[in-house]
């Protein structure tokens, strides 16, 4: 038995080893992943929290958090769009427009708040319906029909907030998903759960291979990998569920509810993504969509389909922008939104050439964009110089990405 | 004898005021090579085309085991059996090689895909190609050499219970030892019973495999004959001029 044993030991052993040599093929045949990123936010972490005594505090972190959801939620329907190496530019304005839409039907015709959502949300589907007809249909370059939309939307936008400027929004559901916070035992049991069920199913994954005698990960990279996520989750819980408000005038404490939130998104894009046909004919099209139209894929029908989902996603992220202001401004979804959007996903590590990606990445590139800005604005740098480092990161995201392609071509 | 399990009569297609098939004769048996060779242009595309679904000849027969049948389209050749490996092979360098092998047919468990059931009937059909050249089914096709690639396109078109495979100049891009390999699995791809039809320029890949030499002149078939009862320069003949003395065809 304890020679069975070691033997099992020996074998996953040479298996971790191989595991880095795969990933070390990996990235030579131009699918570099998402380890730069995560590297690049724990130093970024690192650095800003021995520079700056207010960044690893739960009030901070918490800010962080939220604050970066929205960006997070429109990078996320990027990265279907962004995986068939076509771009949104409108995704940002898209966000205003459904936001907008649904504050006003909850001001001015009473809709109950997930009616207006429902709406909202149908109403960014059908325009990605609009955008993904064109671009799918006629062929015109999707960099074309949605910057004519990006404008369009601005429009939009402008003339539904009227002369009053600035819709302000008063219910108190929708703003508490990005001002209200789980109870801290609610937190803690959202947390083990999650985590519980998350690591379950990579274990029965594991196993099941195993039983069908298919290749499956090392358990050892499996463990670490596992291991090292319900730490951060479990730090996480601890350090949210801290009081971070001045008590006795006001406690906040707990996971803010837009985790969940973003949680959910996360697992019903990446199921979509990764274990449906459409998912799977998604990748195809972004990596050659000649092989797939020649294996019958309907190519339009994805084409449409991922537009769809990225606008649907923008009405989502528009939710999130009117609960964190309470408002929807003819400039919600403008600025730098839809840029720190694609670069979210970029730095995450999905392709601008398409094909390649995850939908983590989003939250990776996400967190990143959000840590630069946050650290930086702690640390007293102009918004000048965080525009600029911002820039530069994303430069360096998008040649790693163009490098590994040219180098995957080469050999 | 045997039948032949793929037979054309009488093929004709243009193209405008060109005349690309004239009445082309064409058999494909089980368990054979059958080589179709000829120059550029001589109608050898257009041909395998017609046999596939994406042309629709003018006027011909097909007959396909023995029954008359019509080729309107993709899928009706599909459905039949007939899966064409084209040269520029249309693999998604991005995917697997499991994902590219059922690319556009994934097998479904509920609304998931079923990945073990699939990599499972890909490990098997794999084996059964006796390709042990592959580390891992799972690696992307954009890792793997050129003569590796035109193996997962095969094997992706031998998957599902093909009868009849058509390989487009499957050695063109490869070097000598790839070339070999490919040439090993042609033949194992007929020796396993199915009708191969293989497209090639080169007249030595063409008298190692093939058990029949299909040769088209402008658009004509020269005439169908046993690769062992004629030499290279006939066949030479044959496809530069149309004839050669002494040959004697199959199907004459």
């Amino acid at each position: 038995m304890s020679v069975n044993t070691d033997n099992l030991a020996a074998a996953d052993e040479a298996s971790l080893k191989s595991a880095v040599l795969d990933y070390v093929a990996k990235v030579k045949s131009g699918d570099i992943g998402a380890l730069p990123a995560f590297l690049g936010l724990i130093t970024l972490g690192l650095v800003f929290t021995f520079s700056s005594q207010f960044f690893l505090t739960a009030r901070n972190i918490a800010n962080l958090i939220t604050q970066s959801t929205p960006v997070m939620v429109i990078a996320m329907g990027l990265v279907f769009v962004l995986l068939l190496g076509e771009i949104d530019l409108s995704a940002g304005f898209a966000s205003g427009v459904c936001g907008a839409t649904m504050v006003l039907l909850i001001n001015d015709h009473k809709f109950p708040w997930y009616a207006a959502l429902a709406v909202s949300i149908v109403v960014g589907v059908a325009l990605g319906w609009f955008m993904g007809t064109l671009v799918a249909r006629l062929r015109i370059p999707s960099f074309v029909v949605t910057l004519s939309t990006f404008l369009a939307f601005q429009g939009i936008l402008l003339l539904m907030a009227g002369n009053g400027g600035t819709i302000l929004l008063q219910d108190r559901f929708i703003i508490a998903v990005e001002n209200n916070n789980l109870t801290p035992f609610v937190s803690w049991i959202f947390s083990i759960v999650g985590l519980t069920i998350y690591v379950g199913l990579g274990l029965n994954r594991i196993l099941h291979r195993r039983r069908k005698n298919l290749k499956s990960e090392p358990f050892n990279l499996w463990l670490l990998k596992n291991g090292a996520l319900v730490l951060v989750g479990l730090g996480l819980t601890y350090v949210l569920n801290l009081q971070r408000g001045n008590p006795p005038n006001s406690s906040i404490k707990g996971i803010p509810i837009v985790v969940p939130v973003l949680l959910a998104l996360l697992v019903a894009g990446t199921f979509l993504l990764n274990r449906t046909i459409f998912g799977r004919h998604l990748y195809a099209v972004g990596g050659n969509a000649e092989a797939a139209r020649r294996s019958g894929i309907n190519v339009r029908r994805v084409r449409t389909i991922a537009f769809m989902i990225c606008s649907g996603l923008a009405a989502i992220a528009g939710m999130l922008f009117a609960s964190i202001s309470n408002s929807i401004s003819p400039t919600t979804g403008g600025g730098t939104t839809l840029l720190y959007a694609v670069g979210a996903a970029v730095i995450g590590g999905t392709s601008l050439f398409g094909g390649k990606g995850k939908l983590r990445d989003a939250i990776l590139g996400g967190l990143v964009v959000a840590v630069i800005n946050n650290g930086m604005g702690l640390l007293g740098f102009s918004p000048g110089t965080q525009y600029l480092v911002t820039g530069g990161v994303l430069l360096v995201s998008a040649s790693v990405d163009a490098l590994s392609r040219k180098g995957a071509n080469v050999s | 004898m045997s039948e032949p399990i793929l037979s054309l009569r009488g093929m004709n297609k243009s193209f405008g005021p060109v005349h690309v098939l004239k009445n082309v004769d064409f058999d494909a048996y089980a368990g054979k090579v059958t080589a179709l060779v000829g120059d550029n242009g001589a109608g050898k595309s257009t041909l395998i085309k017609c046999i596939a679904g994406i042309y629709t000849a003018e006027s011909g027969e097909i007959t396909f085991e023995g029954k008359k049948v019509e080729i309107n389209g993709p899928r009706d050749s599909t459905n039949l059996g007939i899966e064409v490996v084209y040269q520029d092979l249309a693999l998604c360098d991005n995917l697997d090689i499991v994902q590219n092998m059922f690319l556009g047919r994934e097998e479904r468990n509920g609304i998931t895909l079923d990945e073990t059931h699939m990599e499972s009937l890909a490990a098997k059909t794999l084996d059964g190609l006796s390709v042990r050249t592959v580390k891992s089914i799972r690696q992307t096709v954009s890792s793997l050499s050129g003569g590796q690639r035109q193996t997962v396109a095969i094997a992706r078109a031998v998957l599902w219970n093909s009868k009849v495979v058509i390989l487009d100049e499957p050695t063109a891009a490869l070097g000598v030892a790839q070339t070999v390999q490919v040439l090993k699995l042609v033949r194992r791809l007929a020796d396993n019973g199915l009708a191969v039809i293989l497209i090639s320029h080169n007249l030595n890949d063409v008298f190692e495999v093939a058990d029949y030499i299909a040769p088209l002149y402008l658009g004509t078939m020269a005439v169908q004959v046993e690769t062992k009862n004629v030499k290279a320069s006939q066949v030479v003949e044959l496809i530069t001029t149309g004839k050669s003395e002494g040959v004697v065809g199959v199907n004459a």
